[in-house]
């Protein structure tokens, strides 16, 4: 399959390219960029006027809910809602039921996303064994079976000593470790930011110090044992302050943080609106602030959809009861176009937040357009819209924030290694 | 976004919180209220304004003293009155919250009285109806969490305005567990909203909220200061799970700098109220020398409550 892009804005991050020219694919890799290889004979042309074309976005975390949580989401379903998202690259968190710790779970996910065929998945490992915190995994086995990295999605590692073991493990084979900062004391029945809004709606808090205490205590033992850690979705202004602080003292540490902690804040919980319900949680409108700069100036290194389906009847609850999470890998495209216009940012400086920056945290060849690179691609019309409602979204899980929203841009079609794995007509459906 | 306890013309169609309500609502079930103290005193103590309408008393976590008190105001408004304990019943067996209420909203419920362990939950079933179109039924927040107890707030509203009547030169102290209290939130959103000056909180840092400022109290941390000069102190219950542990050490300690006694009442004005929601904890919070002494208030509180019960449900389904 040929497949010719014609005349397209361009725009791939990674080289800071953004300009018009055309794309040429061919046995699923980028054959040229703006002049036509020689003796090209496209069997398709897709016409990009109008339209950006861009690396297939990567995202840090979208839970499939595959092994053991199919009543909420199937790989099925999930991947086709990245595909839809433009997402050709997603890292999936080791919290499914039974959690990813054993080789032969790996494999099971990896056979069935290859099957699907709709965007490469990377499984995360667990750093413990069932997430417990207490035994480590085989962490050379999952890796050789095709994990990324080990982390344990929100599930606390209390014991100190054998979090500091865990990282001495993956730091002698290189392994990259992914980890909330989370103090599961100070988080313990906590579920809103302990601000303003908890305080006015009687819903227990969980404070900042939450997530500076736990995440104090990674650093140090980051600089100890000489990991690559990876913190994932930071939700305070201190906590940013604290990386930043880190990494001008020398300790090697990227982060990310999710699109909903950079659109919504505490407020946005309203009147107990169950969809607000995030771990970590909305904090206020001052952090929000400040995570929405330091991505714009990279001090947060990525941003990432935090994708987590959930069924209806585990979200239609008190506030307190409804399990935390939102569905995002739809929104992923958009909600970045939002921030990047509102932050007044070129639009590659916005788009590698979602392409070649977590690519490069995730260590795959993906996030660029450059000729001979796997052709997985995004091209959107960025003077479209995404209106969020529940028919819409693919995804299994209905539950976001945004329902209702009406968000910039429209992911018109997604290649995955050259065939197109999405395609969508240039008006909304009616 | 829009109160979701008000109807498109800004009338009451549910009672979830005493936030966002205007002055002139809160007034008029004031208003309302004011005949209702004198049907207990007849021979007959039955108004028809509720005849034939179903009231469902929904109690998620066991109650009997509330309960009773919203029993007896639809009783006296002559509606058929079913109470449900769920705490026992449906939530033990699975049932979800919302396929108890799509049950009796199939029982033709025309209103609910919820009393729920989770701050929100009214809310919860308050959306489920207007998603459903059951616009004819109508919820009333008997207590959620830590959230909201608007009617408690209410009647601790009616029962200041009997004794002192313009709020606007008030001087008020709200003492004890405020962190964990849904009557506490309740009356602070109030006592602001009918124009209160000056509004204390008073308790160790372990029981006040992070960020009580925003709720538009000062904090004290020193009882005799705090209640120094005021006209109405507002005990609050304090749980007995929360006695000892790591929010307070012991009973006695916390009656040693935060119990009323008439002592620290003394640096109250001389002609100051003292309220309780109830039950007390004679010795914990309240010494019972001020619990029973001239200054309490805590019974007519509980026949207001019945009153401005009353007038509330008049209100909603009265009509």
């Amino acid at each position: 399959m040929k497949i010719h892009v014609r005349n397209g804005r361009l725009v791939d991050p990674a080289a800071g390219v953004d300009r018009p020219a055309d794309l040429f694919i061919a046995a699923g890799r980028i054959a040229g960029v703006g002049a036509m290889p020689q003796g090209f004979a496209a069997n398709r042309v897709i016409d990009a006027t109008g339209l950006v074309v861009c690396p297939g976005l990567v995202d840090l975390s979208a839970r499939l809910r595959e092994p053991g949580l199919e009543y909420k989401a199937t790989l099925e379903s999930e991947l086709a809602a990245a595909a839809a998202g433009g997402v050709t690259s997603l890292a999936c968190p080791p919290d499914t039921d039974p959690p990813l710790d054993e080789p032969g779970l790996v494999e099971m996910l990896k056979h069935r996303a290859r099957q699907a065929n709709a965007a490469h998945v990377y499984p995360v490992g667990a750093l413990t064994v069932r997430l417990e915190g207490e035994r480590l995994t085989e962490m050379a086995e999952l890796h050789e079976a095709g994990c990324i990295a080990f982390g344990q999605a929100l599930a606390p590692v209390m014991d100190t000593l054998v979090l500091l073991r865990a990282l001495q493990y993956a730091a002698t084979f290189g392994f990259p470790v992914w980890l909330q900062a989370l103090d599961p004391w100070l988080s313990r029945d906590g579920v809103a930011h302990d601000g303003a809004v908890a305080a006015r709606l009687g819903l227990p808090g969980i404070p900042a110090s939450a997530e500076t205490i736990a995440l104090s205590t990674l650093l140090q033992l980051a600089r100890d044992t000489g990991v690559r850690i990876h913190l994932a979705r930071i939700s305070s202004a201190a906590a940013l302050d604290m990386i930043v602080a880190a990494r001008a003292s020398g300790i090697a540490v990227s982060c990310d943080v999710s699109v909903n902690h950079l659109h919504l804040c505490e407020r946005d919980i309203g009147y107990f609106n169950p969809h607000a319900r995030l771990l970590p949680p909305l904090r206020s409108e001052a952090d929000r602030e400040a995570l929405r700069r330091g991505l714009a100036e990279g001090s947060i290194d990525a941003l990432c959809s935090d994708h987590t389906p959930v069924d209806d009847d585990a979200k239609q609850l008190p506030f307190a009861e409804a399990e935390p999470g939102a569905s995002g890998l739809e929104l992923l495209l958009p909600l970045a176009l939002k921030w990047g216009g509102e932050m007044q940012l070129p639009l590659a400086t916005t788009l590698a937040c979602i392409t070649a920056d977590p690519a490069r945290i995730l260590g795959i060849a993906a996030g660029t357009l450059a000729p001979g690179a796997a052709a997985d691609v995004c091209i959107f019309d960025p003077d479209g819209r995404t209106t969020v409602t529940r028919e819409r979204l693919r995804s299994q899980g209905k539950n976001t924030p945004f329902l209702g929203s009406e968000l910039p841009g429209r992911v018109r079609y997604t290649l995955l290694g050259g065939h197109l794995a999405f395609e969508s007509a240039a008006s909304p459906p009616a | 976004m829009r109160n979701p306890q008000l109807n498109a013309a800004g009338g009451l169609q549910h009672l979830l919180t005493i936030e966002g309500l205007p002055r002139e609502i809160l007034n008029e079930i004031l208003d309302t209220a004011a005949p209702f103290t004198e049907v207990a005193e007849r021979e007959v103590k039955k108004l028809p304004l509720l005849r034939g309408k179903s009231v469902f008393n929904l109690f998620f976590e066991n109650s009997t003293r509330t309960r009773t008190t919203f029993e007896i105001a639809a009783k006296r408004l002559s509606a058929d009155v079913i109470n449900l304990n769920i705490g026992t019943s449906s939530a033990s067996k699975g049932e979800t919250l919302l396929d108890t209420v799509d049950n009796l909203c199939a029982m033709q419920a025309d209103m609910f009285v919820v009393r729920h362990a989770s701050s929100g939950a009214p809310f919860l079933i308050a959306r489920h109806l207007a998603a459903m179109g059951y616009d004819h039924i109508h919820v009333i927040n008997a207590g959620d969490g830590r959230h909201a107890h608007p009617t408690q707030g209410l009647l601790d509203m009616y029962t200041i305005r009997h004794y002192k009547r313009d709020f606007t030169r008030l001087s008020v102290a709200i003492v004890g567990d405020v962190l964990h209290s849904r009557v506490a939130r309740s009356q602070i959103q109030a006592l602001k909203t009918l124009g209160v000056p000056d509004l204390r909180v008073i308790g160790p840092k372990t029981l006040i909220p992070a960020d009580a400022e925003g709720l538009g109290v000062r904090v004290f941390h020193d009882m005799r200061a705090g209640l120094k000069e005021v006209d109405v102190v507002m005990m609050l219950r304090l749980q007995n799970e929360r006695m000892q542990g790591a929010l307070l050490p012991s009973p006695q300690e916390f009656f040693k700098y935060y119990g009323l006694t008439a002592d620290k009442l003394a640096c109250a004005r001389p002609d100051a109220i003292v309220m309780h929601p109830g039950p007390m904890n004679r010795g914990v919070e309240i010494d019972s020398a001020v619990a029973d002494g001239p200054h309490a208030v805590i019974l007519p509180q509980v026949t207001f409550g019945i009153a401005v019960r009353m007038a509330v449900m008049s209100m909603l389904a009265g009509g």
